[in-house]
Protein backbone atom coordinates (compact mmCIF):
# COMPACT_ATOMS: atom_id res chain seq x y z
CA UNK A 1 0.00 0.00 0.00
CA UNK A 2 2.54 2.83 -1.09
CA UNK A 3 0.92 6.04 -2.39
CA UNK A 4 2.46 7.13 -5.31
CA UNK A 5 5.61 9.44 -4.49
CA UNK A 6 4.61 13.25 -3.75
CA UNK A 7 7.67 15.15 -4.87
CA UNK A 8 7.09 18.90 -3.07
CA UNK A 9 4.76 20.22 -0.88
CA UNK A 10 2.89 21.61 -3.75
CA UNK A 11 -0.19 19.28 -4.78
CA UNK A 12 0.90 17.54 -8.17
CA UNK A 13 -2.00 18.60 -10.34
CA UNK A 14 -3.30 15.73 -12.94
CA UNK A 15 -5.93 15.43 -15.41
CA UNK A 16 -8.54 12.67 -14.71
CA UNK A 17 -7.27 11.02 -17.68
CA UNK A 18 -3.56 11.19 -17.94
CA UNK A 19 -2.34 11.68 -21.58
CA UNK A 20 -0.76 8.15 -21.41
CA UNK A 21 -4.68 6.84 -20.29
CA UNK A 22 -5.86 8.68 -23.65
CA UNK A 23 -3.60 7.80 -25.73
CA UNK A 24 -3.69 3.84 -24.57
CA UNK A 25 -7.44 4.02 -24.75
CA UNK A 26 -7.72 5.22 -28.16
CA UNK A 27 -4.95 2.87 -29.31
CA UNK A 28 -7.00 0.18 -28.08
CA UNK A 29 -10.30 1.60 -29.87
CA UNK A 30 -8.44 1.19 -33.01
CA UNK A 31 -7.20 -2.34 -31.88
CA UNK A 32 -10.34 -3.31 -31.22
CA UNK A 33 -12.14 -2.12 -34.21
CA UNK A 34 -9.73 -4.11 -36.91
CA UNK A 35 -9.72 -7.38 -34.19
CA UNK A 36 -13.27 -7.80 -34.34
CA UNK A 37 -13.99 -6.79 -37.72
CA UNK A 38 -10.97 -9.28 -39.17
CA UNK A 39 -12.08 -11.74 -36.40
CA UNK A 40 -15.82 -11.41 -37.97
CA UNK A 41 -14.30 -12.00 -41.70
CA UNK A 42 -12.28 -14.91 -40.43
CA UNK A 43 -15.50 -16.46 -38.61
CA UNK A 44 -17.42 -16.65 -41.34
CA UNK A 45 -15.30 -19.05 -43.08
CA UNK A 46 -16.36 -21.62 -40.83
CA UNK A 47 -19.40 -20.40 -38.77
CA UNK A 48 -19.17 -21.48 -35.21
CA UNK A 49 -23.16 -21.39 -35.23
CA UNK A 50 -25.42 -22.52 -38.61
CA UNK A 51 -27.22 -19.27 -37.77
CA UNK A 52 -24.94 -16.69 -37.62
CA UNK A 53 -22.83 -14.98 -40.39
CA UNK A 54 -21.41 -11.48 -39.98
CA UNK A 55 -22.95 -9.33 -43.37
CA UNK A 56 -19.85 -8.63 -45.93
CA UNK A 57 -20.64 -4.37 -45.34
CA UNK A 58 -19.25 -4.79 -41.40
CA UNK A 59 -16.16 -7.38 -41.77
CA UNK A 60 -12.97 -6.10 -42.71
CA UNK A 61 -11.01 -7.69 -45.46
CA UNK A 62 -13.18 -8.46 -48.70
CA UNK A 63 -11.02 -11.93 -49.03
CA UNK A 64 -10.32 -14.30 -46.53
CA UNK A 65 -6.30 -13.75 -46.51
CA UNK A 66 -6.95 -9.92 -45.74
CA UNK A 67 -9.29 -10.85 -42.95
CA UNK A 68 -6.60 -12.73 -41.47
CA UNK A 69 -3.60 -9.98 -42.47
CA UNK A 70 -5.65 -7.93 -40.57
CA UNK A 71 -6.27 -9.78 -37.37
CA UNK A 72 -2.53 -10.85 -37.35
CA UNK A 73 -1.66 -7.09 -37.80
CA UNK A 74 -3.65 -6.13 -35.00
CA UNK A 75 -2.94 -8.38 -32.59
CA UNK A 76 0.61 -7.00 -32.35
CA UNK A 77 -1.68 -3.60 -31.51
CA UNK A 78 -3.65 -5.07 -29.09
CA UNK A 79 -1.42 -7.03 -27.35
CA UNK A 80 1.23 -4.54 -27.06
CA UNK A 81 -1.12 -1.79 -25.98
CA UNK A 82 -2.69 -3.62 -23.47
CA UNK A 83 0.41 -4.81 -21.69
CA UNK A 84 1.08 -1.42 -21.58
CA UNK A 85 -1.78 -0.37 -20.11
CA UNK A 86 -1.59 -3.09 -17.71
CA UNK A 87 1.62 -2.46 -16.48
CA UNK A 88 0.97 1.30 -16.61
CA UNK A 89 -2.40 0.67 -14.10
CA UNK A 90 -0.83 -1.71 -12.18
CA UNK A 91 2.25 0.87 -11.80
CA UNK A 92 1.02 4.31 -11.11
CA UNK A 93 -1.56 2.48 -8.29
CA UNK A 94 -4.38 3.66 -10.83
CA UNK A 95 -6.79 0.23 -10.66
CA UNK A 96 -6.39 0.17 -7.15
CA UNK A 97 -7.22 3.88 -6.78
CA UNK A 98 -10.29 3.87 -9.42
CA UNK A 99 -11.61 -0.28 -9.47
CA UNK A 100 -11.30 -0.86 -5.53
CA UNK A 101 -11.97 -1.51 -2.89
CA UNK A 102 -15.37 -3.35 -4.59
CA UNK A 103 -17.97 -3.90 -1.66
CA UNK A 104 -20.93 -6.27 -2.01
CA UNK A 105 -23.03 -3.73 -0.47
CA UNK A 106 -22.00 -0.90 -2.73
CA UNK A 107 -22.19 -2.80 -6.07
CA UNK A 108 -26.11 -3.72 -4.57
CA UNK A 109 -26.67 0.10 -3.85
CA UNK A 110 -25.62 0.83 -6.88
CA UNK A 111 -27.31 -1.50 -9.19
CA UNK A 112 -30.70 -0.44 -7.41
CA UNK A 113 -29.94 3.41 -8.43
CA UNK A 114 -29.36 2.46 -11.95
CA UNK A 115 -33.00 0.29 -11.98
CA UNK A 116 -34.41 3.52 -10.51
CA UNK A 117 -32.40 5.23 -13.13
CA UNK A 118 -30.66 7.27 -10.50
CA UNK A 119 -26.80 6.92 -11.05
CA UNK A 120 -24.97 10.44 -10.56
CA UNK A 121 -22.16 10.95 -13.01
CA UNK A 122 -21.80 14.41 -12.27
CA UNK A 123 -18.62 13.35 -10.18
CA UNK A 124 -16.30 11.56 -13.24
CA UNK A 125 -13.69 10.90 -11.12
CA UNK A 126 -15.08 8.39 -8.97
CA UNK A 127 -16.45 5.29 -10.64
CA UNK A 128 -19.23 3.80 -9.28
CA UNK A 129 -19.55 -0.04 -8.29
CA UNK A 130 -21.32 -1.28 -11.30
CA UNK A 131 -18.54 0.30 -13.82
CA UNK A 132 -15.88 -1.04 -11.59
CA UNK A 133 -16.84 -4.56 -12.18
CA UNK A 134 -17.56 -3.52 -15.69
CA UNK A 135 -14.38 -1.93 -16.35
CA UNK A 136 -12.69 -4.95 -14.11
CA UNK A 137 -14.24 -7.46 -15.83
CA UNK A 138 -13.85 -6.14 -19.58
CA UNK A 139 -9.80 -6.13 -18.58
CA UNK A 140 -10.14 -9.83 -17.42
CA UNK A 141 -12.17 -11.04 -20.82
CA UNK A 142 -8.71 -8.94 -22.33
CA UNK A 143 -6.55 -11.14 -20.66
CA UNK A 144 -8.72 -14.39 -21.77
CA UNK A 145 -9.34 -13.32 -25.71
CA UNK A 146 -5.38 -12.95 -25.57
CA UNK A 147 -4.96 -16.28 -23.71
CA UNK A 148 -7.70 -18.32 -25.87
CA UNK A 149 -6.01 -16.42 -29.26
CA UNK A 150 -2.51 -17.53 -28.49
CA UNK A 151 -3.85 -21.29 -28.35
CA UNK A 152 -5.99 -21.15 -31.58
CA UNK A 153 -3.04 -19.26 -33.19
CA UNK A 154 -0.19 -22.08 -32.10
CA UNK A 155 -2.04 -25.09 -30.86
CA UNK A 156 0.93 -27.19 -30.99
CA UNK A 157 3.61 -24.56 -29.97
CA UNK A 158 1.84 -24.01 -27.00
CA UNK A 159 -0.41 -27.26 -27.03
CA UNK A 160 0.29 -27.28 -22.76
CA UNK A 161 -2.35 -23.81 -22.92
CA UNK A 162 -4.74 -25.20 -25.60
CA UNK A 163 -5.26 -28.00 -23.53
CA UNK A 164 -6.28 -26.80 -20.41
CA UNK A 165 -9.37 -25.94 -23.01
CA UNK A 166 -10.24 -29.00 -24.32
CA UNK A 167 -10.79 -29.11 -28.33
CA UNK A 168 -9.96 -27.07 -30.80
CA UNK A 169 -13.32 -25.77 -31.62
CA UNK A 170 -13.44 -25.26 -27.73
CA UNK A 171 -10.66 -22.61 -27.60
CA UNK A 172 -12.40 -20.80 -31.21
CA UNK A 173 -15.88 -20.68 -28.93
CA UNK A 174 -14.00 -19.50 -25.75
CA UNK A 175 -12.04 -16.56 -28.19
CA UNK A 176 -15.78 -15.88 -29.75
CA UNK A 177 -17.75 -15.55 -26.75
CA UNK A 178 -14.59 -12.91 -25.13
CA UNK A 179 -15.27 -11.21 -28.31
CA UNK A 180 -19.28 -11.02 -27.61
CA UNK A 181 -18.23 -9.97 -24.61
CA UNK A 182 -16.49 -7.42 -25.35
CA UNK A 183 -19.33 -6.04 -28.41
CA UNK A 184 -21.82 -6.34 -24.86
CA UNK A 185 -19.60 -4.13 -23.35
CA UNK A 186 -18.75 -1.91 -26.00
CA UNK A 187 -22.79 -1.05 -26.41
CA UNK A 188 -22.88 0.09 -23.39
CA UNK A 189 -20.01 1.74 -23.21
CA UNK A 190 -20.37 3.94 -26.10
CA UNK A 191 -23.95 4.28 -25.61
CA UNK A 192 -23.29 5.80 -21.72
CA UNK A 193 -20.69 8.17 -23.16
CA UNK A 194 -22.94 9.39 -25.31
CA UNK A 195 -25.16 9.94 -22.79
CA UNK A 196 -22.78 11.78 -20.31
CA UNK A 197 -21.02 13.57 -23.24
CA UNK A 198 -18.40 15.21 -21.16
CA UNK A 199 -17.26 11.71 -20.08
CA UNK A 200 -16.36 11.41 -23.94
CA UNK A 201 -14.89 14.80 -24.17
CA UNK A 202 -12.76 13.61 -21.02
CA UNK A 203 -11.28 11.14 -22.79
CA UNK A 204 -10.07 13.65 -25.46
CA UNK A 205 -9.29 16.42 -23.00
CA UNK A 206 -8.24 14.79 -19.91
CA UNK A 207 -10.99 15.96 -18.58
CA UNK A 208 -10.84 18.25 -15.09
CA UNK A 209 -7.76 17.97 -13.00
CA UNK A 210 -8.20 15.84 -9.98
CA UNK A 211 -5.74 16.04 -6.88
CA UNK A 212 -2.92 13.61 -6.92
CA UNK A 213 -3.81 11.74 -3.31
CA UNK A 214 -3.09 8.89 -2.17
CA UNK A 215 -4.77 6.04 -2.56
CA UNK A 216 -5.56 4.96 1.04
CA UNK A 217 -6.86 8.14 1.51
CA UNK A 218 -9.09 8.14 -1.65
CA UNK A 219 -10.46 4.78 -0.53
CA UNK A 220 -10.76 6.35 3.19
CA UNK A 221 -13.06 8.94 1.73
CA UNK A 222 -15.08 6.81 -0.40
CA UNK A 223 -16.15 4.82 2.77
CA UNK A 224 -17.05 8.22 4.76
CA UNK A 225 -21.39 8.25 3.44
CA UNK B 1 6.13 -6.77 -54.10
CA UNK B 2 3.46 -7.26 -57.07
CA UNK B 3 -0.06 -6.92 -56.57
CA UNK B 4 -2.08 -10.07 -55.37
CA UNK B 5 -3.39 -12.01 -57.90
CA UNK B 6 -6.97 -12.56 -57.39
CA UNK B 7 -8.33 -15.59 -57.51
CA UNK B 8 -11.81 -15.52 -56.17
CA UNK B 9 -13.34 -18.18 -57.20
CA UNK B 10 -10.93 -20.14 -55.91
CA UNK B 11 -11.22 -18.80 -52.86
CA UNK B 12 -14.95 -18.80 -52.66
CA UNK B 13 -14.74 -22.98 -53.84
CA UNK B 14 -12.31 -23.20 -51.06
CA UNK B 15 -14.46 -21.98 -48.35
CA UNK B 16 -17.62 -23.67 -49.46
CA UNK B 17 -19.19 -26.32 -47.61
CA UNK B 18 -17.60 -29.54 -48.82
CA UNK B 19 -20.08 -32.12 -51.25
CA UNK B 20 -19.69 -35.92 -51.05
CA UNK B 21 -17.24 -37.37 -53.44
CA UNK B 22 -18.15 -37.34 -56.77
CA UNK B 23 -15.75 -37.55 -59.73
CA UNK B 24 -15.79 -35.08 -62.81
CA UNK B 25 -17.54 -37.67 -65.52
CA UNK B 26 -15.02 -39.25 -67.92
CA UNK B 27 -17.63 -38.33 -70.97
CA UNK B 28 -16.23 -35.10 -72.59
CA UNK B 29 -19.06 -32.59 -72.70
CA UNK B 30 -21.08 -33.06 -75.96
CA UNK B 31 -19.96 -30.61 -78.52
CA UNK B 32 -23.54 -31.28 -80.76
CA UNK B 33 -25.35 -28.22 -79.06
CA UNK B 34 -22.58 -25.69 -79.80
CA UNK B 35 -22.26 -26.26 -83.07
CA UNK B 36 -25.79 -26.50 -83.83
CA UNK B 37 -26.90 -22.95 -82.19
CA UNK B 38 -23.64 -21.10 -83.49
CA UNK B 39 -25.49 -18.48 -85.48
CA UNK B 40 -27.33 -17.62 -81.62
CA UNK B 41 -24.10 -17.68 -80.00
CA UNK B 42 -22.42 -15.29 -82.58
CA UNK B 43 -25.68 -13.29 -82.07
CA UNK B 44 -24.96 -12.71 -78.64
CA UNK B 45 -21.78 -11.82 -78.20
CA UNK B 46 -22.80 -9.40 -81.46
CA UNK B 47 -25.12 -7.57 -78.95
CA UNK B 48 -22.03 -6.99 -77.14
CA UNK B 49 -23.40 -9.23 -73.54
CA UNK B 50 -19.54 -9.62 -72.81
CA UNK B 51 -18.69 -5.83 -73.22
CA UNK B 52 -21.57 -5.33 -70.45
CA UNK B 53 -21.12 -7.43 -68.17
CA UNK B 54 -17.60 -6.74 -68.21
CA UNK B 55 -18.15 -3.57 -67.19
CA UNK B 56 -21.34 -4.78 -64.84
CA UNK B 57 -18.18 -6.36 -62.98
CA UNK B 58 -15.94 -3.16 -62.90
CA UNK B 59 -19.35 -1.47 -61.24
CA UNK B 60 -19.44 -4.17 -58.33
CA UNK B 61 -15.46 -3.97 -57.95
CA UNK B 62 -15.80 -0.51 -57.46
CA UNK B 63 -18.70 -0.49 -54.98
CA UNK B 64 -17.22 -3.48 -53.47
CA UNK B 65 -14.15 -1.97 -53.21
CA UNK B 66 -11.79 -3.06 -49.88
CA UNK B 67 -9.04 -0.92 -48.57
CA UNK B 68 -6.91 -3.82 -48.17
CA UNK B 69 -6.61 -4.16 -51.99
CA UNK B 70 -4.90 -0.72 -51.99
CA UNK B 71 -1.32 -1.42 -53.40
CA UNK B 72 0.36 0.50 -49.86
CA UNK B 73 -1.84 -0.76 -47.56
CA UNK B 74 -1.39 -4.48 -49.05
CA UNK B 75 2.67 -3.67 -49.20
CA UNK B 76 2.02 -2.96 -45.45
CA UNK B 77 -0.07 -6.06 -44.26
CA UNK B 78 2.59 -8.48 -46.20
CA UNK B 79 5.10 -6.92 -44.64
CA UNK B 80 3.20 -7.92 -41.14
CA UNK B 81 2.82 -11.32 -42.52
CA UNK B 82 6.52 -11.52 -43.17
CA UNK B 83 7.78 -10.63 -39.55
CA UNK B 84 5.20 -12.95 -38.15
CA UNK B 85 6.95 -15.60 -40.27
CA UNK B 86 9.99 -14.79 -38.54
CA UNK B 87 7.82 -14.29 -34.97
CA UNK B 88 6.63 -18.18 -35.76
CA UNK B 89 10.38 -19.23 -36.43
CA UNK B 90 11.56 -18.34 -33.54
CA UNK B 91 9.11 -19.74 -31.37
CA UNK B 92 9.36 -22.75 -32.65
CA UNK B 93 9.98 -25.89 -30.67
CA UNK B 94 11.87 -28.26 -33.11
CA UNK B 95 11.34 -31.33 -30.62
CA UNK B 96 7.90 -30.63 -28.79
CA UNK B 97 5.33 -32.76 -30.26
CA UNK B 98 2.41 -32.40 -31.30
CA UNK B 99 -0.75 -33.91 -29.41
CA UNK B 100 -1.58 -37.36 -30.58
CA UNK B 101 -5.13 -38.72 -30.44
CA UNK B 102 -6.57 -42.75 -30.33
CA UNK B 103 -7.45 -44.62 -33.39
CA UNK B 104 -10.77 -44.53 -32.31
CA UNK B 105 -11.41 -40.99 -32.97
CA UNK B 106 -9.89 -40.93 -36.41
CA UNK B 107 -12.53 -39.43 -39.29
CA UNK B 108 -12.74 -41.46 -41.94
CA UNK B 109 -12.50 -40.42 -45.05
CA UNK B 110 -10.90 -37.34 -43.97
CA UNK B 111 -11.97 -33.60 -45.21
CA UNK B 112 -11.62 -32.90 -48.45
CA UNK B 113 -10.28 -29.11 -49.37
CA UNK B 114 -8.68 -27.82 -52.42
CA UNK B 115 -8.75 -24.92 -54.12
CA UNK B 116 -11.14 -27.01 -56.27
CA UNK B 117 -14.19 -28.95 -56.03
CA UNK B 118 -13.64 -32.67 -55.13
CA UNK B 119 -15.56 -33.74 -58.24
CA UNK B 120 -12.94 -31.42 -60.17
CA UNK B 121 -9.63 -33.63 -58.72
CA UNK B 122 -7.69 -35.43 -61.52
CA UNK B 123 -6.90 -38.88 -59.97
CA UNK B 124 -3.00 -39.48 -60.66
CA UNK B 125 -1.91 -42.47 -62.13
CA UNK B 126 0.23 -44.31 -59.16
CA UNK B 127 1.49 -46.97 -62.30
CA UNK B 128 3.15 -44.39 -64.29
CA UNK B 129 3.73 -41.34 -61.44
CA UNK B 130 7.01 -41.00 -60.33
CA UNK B 131 8.68 -38.61 -57.53
CA UNK B 132 11.00 -36.36 -59.20
CA UNK B 133 13.73 -35.20 -56.46
CA UNK B 134 15.54 -31.30 -57.58
CA UNK B 135 17.92 -29.20 -56.01
CA UNK B 136 20.03 -29.35 -53.12
CA UNK B 137 19.95 -33.41 -53.26
CA UNK B 138 22.77 -36.04 -54.03
CA UNK B 139 20.79 -38.86 -55.14
CA UNK B 140 17.88 -37.38 -57.40
CA UNK B 141 17.40 -40.95 -58.86
CA UNK B 142 13.18 -40.54 -59.26
CA UNK B 143 11.42 -42.85 -56.86
CA UNK B 144 8.08 -44.86 -58.28
CA UNK B 145 5.02 -45.72 -56.23
CA UNK B 146 6.14 -48.73 -55.29
CA UNK B 147 9.92 -47.96 -53.92
CA UNK B 148 8.21 -45.37 -51.70
CA UNK B 149 5.55 -47.74 -50.31
CA UNK B 150 8.33 -49.91 -49.66
CA UNK B 151 10.06 -47.50 -47.15
CA UNK B 152 9.66 -48.10 -43.33
CA UNK B 153 6.30 -46.40 -41.97
CA UNK B 154 5.64 -44.19 -39.09
CA UNK B 155 2.13 -43.44 -38.21
CA UNK B 156 0.63 -40.06 -36.73
CA UNK B 157 -2.43 -39.95 -35.56
CA UNK B 158 -2.96 -35.76 -35.38
CA UNK B 159 -5.30 -32.77 -35.66
CA UNK B 160 -5.48 -31.41 -38.77
CA UNK B 161 -6.33 -28.12 -38.36
CA UNK B 162 -7.75 -25.35 -41.52
CA UNK B 163 -6.58 -22.04 -41.37
CA UNK B 164 -10.73 -21.73 -41.70
CA UNK B 165 -11.16 -22.94 -38.47
CA UNK B 166 -12.25 -26.36 -38.90
CA UNK B 167 -10.27 -29.86 -37.67
CA UNK B 168 -10.57 -33.44 -37.40
CA UNK B 169 -8.45 -36.16 -36.84
CA UNK B 170 -6.52 -38.00 -38.98
CA UNK B 171 -4.49 -41.31 -38.65
CA UNK B 172 -1.63 -40.76 -41.39
CA UNK B 173 1.24 -43.38 -42.64
CA UNK B 174 4.07 -42.75 -44.40
CA UNK B 175 7.92 -42.55 -44.46
CA UNK B 176 9.36 -39.67 -42.14
CA UNK B 177 10.58 -36.70 -44.19
CA UNK B 178 13.94 -36.53 -42.22
CA UNK B 179 14.67 -39.58 -42.50
CA UNK B 180 14.08 -39.75 -46.53
CA UNK B 181 15.85 -36.64 -46.93
CA UNK B 182 19.08 -37.94 -45.43
CA UNK B 183 18.45 -41.21 -47.03
CA UNK B 184 18.57 -39.29 -50.40
CA UNK B 185 21.13 -37.10 -49.16
CA UNK B 186 19.28 -33.58 -49.24
CA UNK B 187 21.40 -30.26 -47.48
CA UNK B 188 19.51 -30.46 -44.13
CA UNK B 189 21.10 -27.07 -43.36
CA UNK B 190 19.45 -25.79 -46.45
CA UNK B 191 16.15 -23.61 -45.97
CA UNK B 192 13.23 -24.52 -47.40
CA UNK B 193 11.73 -27.86 -48.67
CA UNK B 194 9.69 -27.62 -51.90
CA UNK B 195 6.55 -29.41 -53.29
CA UNK B 196 5.54 -29.51 -56.61
CA UNK B 197 1.87 -30.77 -57.42
CA UNK B 198 0.30 -32.83 -60.11
CA UNK B 199 -2.29 -29.93 -59.79
CA UNK B 200 -0.42 -27.27 -60.42
CA UNK B 201 -0.04 -26.59 -56.57
CA UNK B 202 2.97 -25.44 -54.80
CA UNK B 203 3.72 -25.50 -50.95
CA UNK B 204 6.83 -25.15 -49.34
CA UNK B 205 8.17 -25.62 -45.62
CA UNK B 206 10.83 -24.24 -43.69
CA UNK B 207 13.84 -26.66 -43.03
CA UNK B 208 13.02 -27.16 -39.23
CA UNK B 209 9.43 -28.18 -40.05
CA UNK B 210 10.78 -30.19 -42.33
CA UNK B 211 12.64 -32.39 -39.76
CA UNK B 212 9.76 -32.43 -37.32
CA UNK B 213 9.21 -35.91 -35.92
CA UNK B 214 5.89 -35.52 -36.88
CA UNK B 215 6.65 -34.61 -40.59
CA UNK B 216 6.04 -37.68 -43.39
CA UNK B 217 5.61 -37.95 -46.79
CA UNK B 218 1.92 -39.79 -46.50
CA UNK B 219 1.14 -42.60 -48.39
CA UNK B 220 -1.90 -44.46 -46.31
CA UNK B 221 -4.73 -43.11 -44.15
CA UNK B 222 -6.24 -44.63 -41.45
CA UNK B 223 -3.98 -47.96 -42.91
CA UNK B 224 -5.63 -47.72 -46.35
CA UNK B 225 -3.49 -46.47 -49.18
CA UNK B 226 -5.07 -42.30 -49.37
CA UNK B 227 -7.56 -42.19 -51.72
CA UNK B 228 -7.39 -39.79 -54.74
CA UNK B 229 -9.41 -36.71 -53.48
CA UNK B 230 -7.02 -36.78 -49.93
CA UNK B 231 -3.36 -36.67 -52.23
CA UNK B 232 -3.08 -40.40 -54.08
CA UNK B 233 0.19 -41.39 -54.02
CA UNK B 234 2.21 -39.08 -52.16
CA UNK B 235 1.71 -36.29 -49.55
CA UNK B 236 2.61 -34.01 -47.25
CA UNK B 237 1.41 -34.04 -43.39
CA UNK B 238 2.58 -32.31 -41.06
CA UNK B 239 2.25 -31.73 -37.45
CA UNK B 240 3.53 -28.41 -36.99
CA UNK B 241 1.32 -26.32 -40.13
CA UNK B 242 -1.89 -25.94 -41.24
CA UNK B 243 -3.67 -27.92 -43.68
CA UNK B 244 -3.06 -25.84 -46.37
CA UNK B 245 0.43 -26.54 -46.08
CA UNK B 246 0.64 -30.14 -46.49
CA UNK B 247 0.85 -30.44 -50.29
CA UNK B 248 -1.01 -33.45 -51.80
CA UNK B 249 -0.96 -35.30 -55.34
CA UNK B 250 3.45 -34.17 -54.80
CA UNK B 251 5.54 -35.01 -57.74
CA UNK B 252 8.55 -33.23 -56.93
CA UNK B 253 10.38 -32.65 -54.20
CA UNK B 254 13.11 -29.48 -53.94
CA UNK B 255 15.37 -28.86 -51.52
CA UNK B 256 16.61 -25.13 -51.72
CA UNK B 257 18.03 -22.06 -50.05
CA UNK B 258 15.92 -19.62 -52.45
CA UNK B 259 12.57 -18.19 -51.65
CA UNK B 260 9.63 -18.32 -53.87
CA UNK B 261 6.36 -16.97 -52.95
CA UNK B 262 3.75 -20.29 -52.86
CA UNK B 263 0.45 -20.83 -53.83
CA UNK B 264 -1.59 -19.33 -51.05
CA UNK B 265 1.27 -17.02 -50.03
CA UNK B 266 1.20 -15.08 -53.45
CA UNK B 267 -2.34 -13.92 -52.76
CA UNK B 268 -2.15 -12.76 -49.74
CA UNK B 269 -2.04 -16.08 -47.08
CA UNK B 270 0.68 -16.15 -44.35
CA UNK B 271 3.50 -18.52 -45.66
CA UNK B 272 4.98 -20.21 -42.62
CA UNK B 273 1.46 -20.90 -41.29
CA UNK B 274 2.44 -22.94 -38.22
CA UNK B 275 0.62 -23.72 -35.42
Amino acid sequence: MSAPPVKSNTRQEHRLHPLPVRVMHWTNAVAIFIMIGSGWKIYNDDALFGFLHFPDAIVIGKWAQYGLQWHFFGMWIFVINGLAYLIYGIATGRFRQKLFPLSLREILATVGDALRFRLAHEDLTHYNAVQKILYLGIVAVGVLIVISGFALWKPVQFSELASLFGSFQTIRLVHFLCMAAIVGFLLIHVTLALLVPKSLVAMLTGGPAVDDKPAAADAAAEATP
Amino acid sequence: MPRPKQLPDAVNIMFRTRTPSLFRPQKPIDQRVLTQHRALVDDINRRGVLRGAISLGALTLLSGCDVSEEEPVQKALRAVSAWNDRVQAAIFRPDHLAPTFSAARVVKPPRFNAYYDIEDVKPVNGATWKLELAGRIDDKRPWTAQQLYALPEQEIIIRHICVEGWDYIGQWSGVNLKSFLQRVGADLTAKYVYFHCADDYTESIDMAAALHPQTILATRYANEPIADPFGYPLRLRTATKLGYKNAKWIKAIEVTNSFTETFWSKQGFNWFAGI
